[in-house]
């Protein structure tokens, strides 16, 4: 009973559903009570998508056939057991892949319909574009938090009249300004899990991307740090598309409109199943989706 | 329905584990321990001995004979000596200035090396390349003086003529009498030769051990190469660095025969670098050795401890920061 | 649905016209510095370095902020630097090897590791004489002093490595302090320690204890590397089965270790085998072959190398010094050979 509109769907069949367990309802219920943000406006470019995307680590075909398009200004969750690929495949978005000497990859990734794989790419442009925030908060211990935010600008070499106001800025989204606002000048060492990730957060909003890759994000945090982090990316959506890959399910029904489940049966890592989160909670198409939601494995 | 938390009792305290070792693994311990204190014995023994012999021409010659640049054993008809003068400070000084040279041309030289090999260099040229450093870095002293008096000495002498030319109106550049050959200069860029291999293999270890995450993060905010390796490698493997660049100069510092070789020997202060004149403690000792009676080989001596002392100075420094700021972040 | 798998791709290597593009910019920059060298006051060698240097920096400045902007304009400068470090670090190797292979190849002959100077001077034809006492001489005090500093060597980095008492981290920083010993103060040492006070003479076994002072740290260092490539595992396995610590070190990890240690030798070796300073103090430096160590003059390599140097003069004595340096490196690379030979074999 889908909407042919597709993703405007908010429908709630729980008579569909085909285990009696909570534990779905209340997730597909979490997930239907997020608002779906407005596709596609000037500032978010067209978004982000791939085209049969595969990846290998020397022989070893690690990622297979993933095709899956990121609408601009929405929220994504990659989900999955671990060492299905989700981390591979997020950092083939950012061309973060290529660092290990063994990878090889196959497919288009498309920003703004351009193949970011293109001969002749400037790479450093496309990672200004399509921002990264890691595991393990990694702010630059040799600089002050002042300057760790705007790292990226001189990375980059990009010049800015009004660093300050950027500043302030970039750390009001990431939800830490009124922690540091006094202590700028200070070393990143002195902040906490929860203040280091939200730092890097604010770091790489200070480039201005359209795409922000998450790469479990939270997973090294305590839940407090990690619900201020869920708050900051609700409120980052609004003006970029993100990609989150996440283990706990639960986020991923919390902060994402869609979700795509990733699995590897020994073999390469595969994208099973996409739909809108609460469409993935509630009545999941596949067979092993609804095992991964239902807590069967994993 | 509320459960009252019940007080949790305090924890025990650990249990003290002791074992009594076996009869054979105690004195193995006994044997490890001390084969283990060698170097202290050691090092400490040549303190000692160079001291006793070298102590008493310290004492009267007092704080002359760091700064002194006169050596000179004057003797009558008998050979009986009169009056003796020892002040190394002529040689003092040439050790620190062609030291000075070598690390001010081989560091950065050893350093941007080292930022190729492990940033630009792969595969075979790789393996290549750091075999070669590290074959290089066991040839003997002797060669590099070798190669430096009969195959470096004429461009050396060349690029110390054009520096004279076009530089010649700062004092250090100048020379009193047109001589270029057999230099602190030249022994300062064969010095510089001799200790790229070790400085640049220090390098590299630390730059191997740059923080991946860090790196990571850099190129993730669309950092060139560049501009990962300003803003994270260098200021991780800063202390280390100055480590590496301190044993080199504690290398160069020691050098004997390499020295001896290119540099023409003269007992005096000579700071004009391109000048052919010079020496440092080192070829001081194996010049005067051959020749020198029992009171100037004390002499010697005292000049051995005073190089001994120095470079161990120079050594535990580079030691400290190699160990200490070789791996932290700031 | 299985489809077709597709051939996996490195899209971010340079491509061809990338290399082409790197190629004719060093092409150019030569055309540059020949050009300037030949129309300029620039000369010689030196000068064409020089602008070759400076060529290649502008010229890759200005097409990569051309191609992509400032940032990518600065890396490249970075490069070309880097680039130029490593020539200027492998040139003087190739130079000195060339040399060594050149000029010594006229000092040696196919007698000269049989026959000694005792009958010749340096500056008789190189075809009289040998350098047999020479390398007898080396070999007995590299020897001598192996026996020495390899036993003590391998306990300092046992204590390192299994004991790790309260004194391992002096004991570690005092091997390092004694590894910058200058090879003179070594000389030295033996000379007020032994030789003054007590035997009066200099002799080849003076010479193996100064080499001792230097082989020590080398052996202890590389042996402490070795030992803790030894997985913990196999430790943690003697001591389970109920074996002593001093059984699981002699039994399990020393022959675990053993390729590691002959590389330590080997190493150590190779640093004291090219040793001068020491051996001119202490050694004596005979013509004629004397295996007796503590009795006599005793020649060495470098010994023998360096008094041809010096006290000859004529070509004849300097291609004697090459020739004895010839095989001097030869012994060098022969031993690093082996050293690299023995470390690609994987450790037990």
């Amino acid at each position: 009973m889908s909407n042919s509109t597709g993703f405007n769907d908010n429908e709630r069949d729980e008579n569909k559903m085909k285990t009696a367990q909570t534990t779905p309802t209340s997730l597909s219920s979490v997930a239907s009570a997020r608002t779906l943000s407005q596709p596609g406006t000037a500032l978010l470019g067209t978004g982000l998508e791939t085209r049969s995307v595969h990846a290998w680590f020397g022989k070893k075909h690690v990622l297979s056939d993933v095709t899956l398009d990121f609408a601009a200004g929405t929220v994504t969750a990659l989900i999955g057991p671990s060492g299905c690929g989700k981390s591979t495949f997020i950092r083939t978005l950012n061309r973060m892949h290529e660092f290990i000497p063994t990878a090889a990859m196959a497919g288009e990734v498309l920003l703004d319909g351009k193949d970011i794989y293109a001969p002749g790419t400037d790479v450093t442009k496309i990672r200004l574009r399509v921002g990264m925030v890691f595991q393990k908060p990694n702010p630059f211990p040799s600089m002050t938090i002042g300057e760790n935010v705007l790292s990226g600008l001189k990375l980059a070499q990009i010049k800015k009249s009004n660093t300050d106001e950027l500043l302030e800025s970039c750390l009001t989204r990431a939800g830490l300004w009124n922690e540091v606002k006094d202590r700028l000048g200070e070393h990143g060492g002195s902040l906490s899990g929860g203040q280091q990730q939200r730092l890097c957060i604010a770091r790489s909003l200070a480039v201005e991307p359209q795409v922000l890759l998450m790469d479990e994000p939270c997973s090294a945090l305590d839940p407090g740090s990690t619900f201020r982090i869920e708050e900051t990316i609700a409120e980052l959506a609004k003006s970029m598309t993100i990609v989150i890959v996440t283990h706990n399910m639960q986020q991923a029904a919390r902060v994402s409109d869609y979700t795509a489940f990733f699995l590897s049966d020994g073999g390469p890592g595969e994208m099973i199943e996409a739909a809108p989160t609460s469409r993935i909670f509630s009545s999941p198409q596949d067979k092993r989706t609804e095992d991964y939601v239902t807590g069967r494995f994993g | 329905m509320a459960t009252e938390l019940k007080e949790r009792p305090a924890p025990p305290s650990p249990r003290e584990i002791t074992t009594k070792p076996r009869r054979s693994d105690q004195i193995f311990r006994i044997i490890v321990t001390i084969g283990g204190m060698a170097s202290l014995v050691i090092l400490g023994l040549i303190a000692l001995f160079l001291s006793i012999k070298g102590v008493h021409i310290l004492t009267e010659e007092k704080f002359g004979f760091i700064t002194g640049s006169a050596w000179e054993v004057t003797n009558d008809e008998n050979g009986t000596i009169i009056d003796t003068k020892f002040g190394i400070g002529a040689m003092l000084l040439g050790t620190m200035l062609a030291a000075l040279i070598a690390i001010s041309v081989g560091v950065p030289v050893a350093v941007l090396s080292a930022l190729y090999l492990t940033f630009y260099a792969n595969g075979r040229l790789k393996t290549f390349l750091i075999s070669v450093i590290d074959l290089m870095a066991a040839f003997p002293s002797l060669l590099f003086g070798f190669w430096g008096f009969f195959v470096f000495m004429s461009s050396a002498e060349y690029w110390a003529k054009l520096i004279n030319k076009y530089l010649g109106f700062i004092p250090l550049f100048d020379v009193p009498t047109p001589i270029f050959e057999r230099s602190p200069f030249i022994a300062g860029l064969v010095l510089a030769i001799m200790i790229i291999p070790i400085v640049t293999s220090i390098s590299r270890e630390i730059f191997d051990q740059t923080p991946l995450d860090r790196v990571q993060a850099a190129y993730a905010l669309g950092a060139t190469k560049l501009a990962m390796i300003k803003a994270v490698v260098i200021p991780y493997g800063r202390g280390g660095i100055v480590g590496g660049a301190m044993l080199g100069l504690g290398r160069a510092m020691g050098e004997t025969v390499a020295v001896y070789t290119v540099l023409n020997i003269v007992y005096q202060v000579n700071w004009q670098i391109l000048f052919g004149a010079g020496g440092n403690i080192a070829s001081l000792i194996l010049l005067k050795f051959g020749e020198a009676g029992p009171y100037e080989v004390d002499a010697l001596m005292a000049a051995g401890l005073v190089l001994f002392l120095l470079t161990l100075l120079v050594n535990a420094t580079a030691d400290v920061l190699i160990n200490r700021f070789g791996g932290k972040g700031r | 649905m299985s489809t077709v798998i597709p051939t996996p791709k490195k899209p971010w290597q340079p491509t061809a016209l990338d290399k082409l593009e790197d190629f004719l910019l060093v092409v150019a920059a030569f055309g540059v510095a020949g050009a300037s060298v030949k129309f300029t006051g620039l000369d010689g060698k030196i000068g064409f370095f020089f602008s070759l240097f400076f060529s290649l920096l502008l010229l890759n400045y200005g097409f990569h902020y051309y191609k992509r902007g400032t940032a990518a304009a600065k890396d490249s400068l970075l490069q070309v630097f880097t680039v130029m470090a490593i020539v200027i670090t492998c040139i003087p190797i190739a130079s000195i090897v060339g040399t060594v292979v050149i000029k010594g190849y006229k000092g040696i002959h196919w007698g000269i590791l049989t026959n000694d100077m005792a009958l010749n001077s340096v500056n008789d034809p190189v075809a009289q004489g040998g350098l047999g006492h020479a390398l007898v001489g080396t070999i007995i005090m590299v020897g001598l002093a192996l026996i020495i500093s390899f036993p003590i060597g391998v306990l300092t980095a046992l204590y390192l490595t299994e004991i790790r008492g309260p004194l391992a981290r002096p004991i570690r920083f005092l091997v390092q302090a004694m590894s910058g010993v200058p090879s003179i103060v070594a000389g030295l040492f033996i000379l007020s320690s032994l030789v003054y006070p007590v035997t009066q003479q200099l002799s080849g076994l003076m010479g193996s204890l100064a080499l001792t002072i230097l082989m020590i740290p080398t052996i202890a260092r590389t042996a402490e590397e070795m030992l803790l490539l030894i997985p913990n595992e196999l430790r943690e396995a003697g001591v389970a089965l109920g074996g002593t610590q001093w059984r699981t070190v002699a039994g399990v990890v020393l022959p675990a270790a053993k390729s590691g240690l002959v590389t330590a030798i080997i190493l150590g070796i190779a640093r004291i085998i090219g040793e001068t300073a020491p051996l001119l103090l202490v050694s004596g430096g005979g013509d004629a072959l004397n295996v007796n160590p503590t009795q006599g003059a005793m020649g060495s390599l470098p010994y023998y190398i360096w008094k041809s140097f010096l006290t000859g003069g004529t070509p004849e004595a300097f291609a004697r010094a090459w020739g004895g340096m010839l095989v001097l490196l030869s012994f060098i690379f022969i031993l690093f050979g082996l050293a690299r030979y023995l470390s690609g074999r994987k450790v037990a």
